[in-house]
């Protein structure tokens, strides 16, 4: 077991090809002796680099020793060594395998690090969320605001020292309420019967609540006149606020757009509006509580995710899967892949006029697979499926009075062929489809990949990533399936990456049902199920699939013998994939706005968490 | 003599037997609300407001094998100014509450608020986040509570018929939104965003914490003579005791 929690990424690449993150590793040693260091802490296996050195570092990584991908910046709370941690995850995007993993110790009353941005224009989200959350002060972050919770918000809500207005224990379940019984009620603790709490001896006057100030003294307080050079005619910039109530934004979400007549000079995205403080609450649940808020995360595709933050886990409590469970596994994360992407195809659709005809089309077949689930797991979109060493139930016996082999055969031979089929006939090659997003929010090769975009996005932009096949999880080293690349990088392309991923997914699946067949009766978990866990090792774990919206990462990091994760942190692909946004509608009409939202297939849940 | 399923007899009005099933005897006040509330009940047009996850059932709810518009209800408006029902499809967070509110009152009465699934009724597993507001009702009054994680699209028709069932039973001589002495009587104070959210109905209670914080800290201060670093904010942990 204790092997297991040694091999954390960084070192868990087969022994037999040549290990490049080792490489890597020992190259930066070399180059950079006195200052990186391994992790000398117990479970541990990234380098330790000094803050002044970290530029320099990262520069290496990215373009001499191949490592240009930065998956995940973390923040984390040292708080017992008085320390505030940011960890950062960078791959090869050309050699695939594991991260090389960044650890940068400062100073807890002074926390500064240089900020990435210029080295990855990808960390900008996630330095303003580290700052917005334990209070990083990134230097020469061209825009260090807060991201998810709003300007003005008093405290940085993720040091472990920062209590939440209903704060009760630092560990679930409460002993408030189990198992003593005396029930309490949050409510009645807090002098307001609210979940508010303000600073001490704060006053309201009233005068204080314009908390936008900043945030329109970036984008519109310029409001200089532009001369239109052909006709020399002046024309004023103009601000517009869409969302975060809008049809088109795919949820809470809102664009701060600045505008020359129609065309987009600028754009910033501005979220928090559903942060529901996923990880705040992670770090108090037990490791089994979490799986059913991971579900809440990308509500679209909910058991992937599961599998995630199972697999992060796993490693740290050196689970071993049984084979039937990991065909069921993969049976269920692609299936919720193509109920997903069916619904961004179309939403897409939605957003470039063709409203809801291409979404009901493809509706009664994602109905069939949330039936499956729905027999499967009890439940038709939280499924709270995936469990530490397996999965919570075996295949049902019959879904909706059919046989359930006999429902996934003609699931994935018959149905959703023709349905996909369908909708390719319809959409693919339509005039307005094609007009309406050929060209439009083009990514370079190399933008996407400074941007650290992922899943579809990265792959519509000629990018052959796939956790999958980079980085092996479960089986799919077993499985026969291609990665589809296309190489324009624009709306179009991301379209056609995601139909052929449909595809892709039912050959997956049409692979795994034989397995099924012959795995029956065999155990879908690894021992007994059970509850309370203890990981037996310190340390840290960082699991990744690929999600249908990208790479999925959960950053978990625990003690020994406890109970709950010290610190749980989601790389949301959702979230890191709108750092491009405002780069990609640049130059394009506000129309156009809509459909390249709609491209990047956003879920607000993971956006915000 | 036939009388209507609406009112009682009138008196000295005969209907003729051929006719019992076309006639119907009334008076004006007997009429008016079920007529009323028949044309509105069966032309609820929610607000396209997505919240969270239950958005994502509340389009199941409306796409074609749940069918909503056997309720008259398919018609899912963009704008508040022409929406009946706000559904709360999901957790509502401090950051989004301001704007909830303020598209409540943007919305022409008589509007309804259903909230649906756990978050939006009580703040359901996110409850203790610091983000997050527990329960829309803190803000605006609800009709109808749907309970699930996600409500499936079958509880959330279940929800959509008790509130037509609710609306079966108003009047228009007794519904708030038609008296004419206080016009901003359905209005909501539209909360704001200071150090945390400010619910401006709750001024003077905030007033009074801040100062029993000042008298308290003062307090310990006297008390230790080398006064400690302040605390930054008021933690409202549990008392052990009370358990």
């Amino acid at each position: 077991m204790s092997e297991a929690i040694l091999e954390a990424p960084g070192s868990g690449a087969p022994e037999t090809l040549a290990n490049p993150v080792e490489q890597a590793i020992s190259a930066l040693k070399e180059r950079f002796p006195e200052a990186v260091v391994d992790d000398p802490r117990d479970g541990y296996s990234g380098l330790v680099v000094p803050a002044d050195k970290l530029t320099e570092v990262a520069l290496a990584l990215r373009d001499d020793l191949g490592f240009d991908y930065l998956s995940s910046v973390t923040g984390v709370d040292l708080i017992e060594d008085g320390k505030l941690e940011a960890v950062y995850h960078t791959y090869s995007i050309d050699k695939g395998g594991s991260a090389v993993v960044l650890h940068v110790q400062v100073d807890r009353d002074n926390p500064v690090i240089p900020s990435l941005v210029p080295v990855w224009p990808g960390a900008d989200f996630q330095e303003r969320e580290a700052w917005d959350l334990l209070g990083i002060q990134f230097d020469g972050h061209p825009d260090l605001r807060r991201i998810l919770t709003w300007d003005g918000f008093h405290g940085h809500p993720l040091r472990k020292d920062w209590k939440e207005p209903f704060y009760e224990e630092d560990t679930k379940p409460f002993g408030s309420r189990w198992p003593a019984g005396g029930v309490l009620r949050a409510e009645e603790l807090n002098p307001y019967g609210q979940n508010v709490q303000y600073p001490a001896g704060w006053v309201p006057t009233g005068d204080e609540y314009d908390v936008e100030t900043e945030m329109y003294a970036i984008t519109g307080a310029d409001l200089a006149y532009s001369i239109d050079a052909s006709q020399q005619m002046k024309t004023d910039k103009i601000t517009v606020n869409l969302g975060p109530q809008h049809p088109s934004t795919h949820g809470v979400f809102r664009m701060v757009v600045q505008l020359d007549g129609e065309t987009v000079v600028d754009l910033k995205p501005v979220m928090g509006y559903l942060h529901r403080n996923h990880e705040k609450i992670g770090e108090r649940n037990t490791f089994l509580g979490n799986i059913p808020y991971t579900d809440r995360l990308d509500y679209l595709s909910p058991i992937s995710n599961n599998l995630g933050y199972v697999l992060a886990v796993e490693k740290l409590l050196g689970s071993v899967v049984p084979e039937r469970a990991e065909w069921i596994r993969i049976l269920t994360v692609e299936l919720t892949r193509i109920a997903n992407h069916l619904w961004a195809i179309g939403f897409l659709l939605n957003d470039l006029g063709a409203l809801q005809t291409p979404m009901l089309y493809f509706y009664i077949e994602r109905e069939l697979i949330l039936d499956f689930f729905e027999a499967l797991t009890g439940a038709r979109m939280m499924n709270n499926y995936m469990r530490f060493g397996g999965v919570a139930y075996d295949l049902p016996d019959e879904i909706r009075g059919q046989a359930t082999m006999e429902f996934l055969n003609e699931l994935v031979h018959e149905r959703l062929p023709r349905a996909i089929e369908q909708g390719d006939n319809l959409m693919t090659h339509n005039e307005i489809v094609r007009a309406r997003s050929i060209g439009v929010g083009v990514l370079t090769r190399k933008e996407s990949i400074a941007y650290s975009m992922a899943g579809p996005m990265l792959r519509a932009s000629g990018v052959n990533y796939d956790v999958r096949k980079a980085e092996p999880y479960s089986y799919y080293e077993q499985l026969d399936f291609d990665i589809p690349v296309y190489y324009n990088g624009d709306v179009y392309d991301r379209y056609k990456v995601r139909m052929d991923e449909l595809q892709q997914s039912l050959r997956i699946v049409r692979q795994v049902l034989p397995h099924l067949q012959a795995t029956e009766g065999a155990p879908i978990i690894d021992g007994k199920p059970s509850y309370a866990i203890r990981t037996p090792q310190p340390g840290e774990a960082y699991g990744r699939v690929e999600n249908p919206k990208g790479e999925l990462g959960f950053y978990v990091t625990a003690k020994r013998r406890s109970s709950s994760p010290e610190r749980y942190h989601v790389r949301a692909p959702s979230f890191i994939n709108l750092t491009s946004l405002g780069k990609m509608c640049q130059g394009h009409k506000v129309a156009d706005i809509v459909v390249i939202l709609g491209s990047i297939d956003i879920v607000l849940g993971e956006v915000d968490r | 003599m036939t009388t209507s399923n609406t009112g009682a007899v009138a008196p000295g009005v005969t209907v003729p037997e051929e006719l019992s099933n076309n006639v119907m005897i009334t008076n004006i006040a007997k009429l008016l609300d079920p007529a009323y509330n028949w044309a509105r009940r069966n032309s609820i047009w929610p607000m396209v407001f997505g919240l969270a996850c239950c958005a994502i059932e509340m389009i199941c709810t409306a796409s074609s094998r749940y069918d909503l518009a056997r309720f008259g209800m398919e018609v899912f408006r963009a704008t508040p100014r022409q929406s009946d029902l706000m559904i709360i499809s999901g957790t509502v967070t401090k950051k989004m509450v301001p704007t909830i509110v303020r598209l409540y009152n943007q919305m022409p009465e008589p509007r309804y608020v259903l909230s649906m699934g756990a978050c939006a009724s009580g703040g359901g597993p996110f409850k203790e986040g610091y983000n997050v507001v527990d329960g829309i009702d803190k803000f605006l009054p609800v009709d109808v509570y749907v309970p699930g994680c996600p409500p499936t699209p079958q509880a959330l028709i279940n929800g959509l018929i008790a509130l037509q069932e609710k609306i079966d039973q108003q009047s228009i001589a007794t519904a708030p939104w038609y008296r004419k002495d206080d016009p901003t009587a359905g209005l909501v104070p539209i909360p704001v965003l200071g150090p945390d959210l400010v619910d401006l109905r709750q001024l003077d209670t905030i007033k009074r914490e801040a100062a029993k914080a000042m008298a308290e800290q003062k307090q310990m201060e006297e008390e230790t003579a080398v006064s400690p670093k302040p605390p930054d904010t008021q933690s409202y942990e549990i008392d052990k005791d009370k358990q």
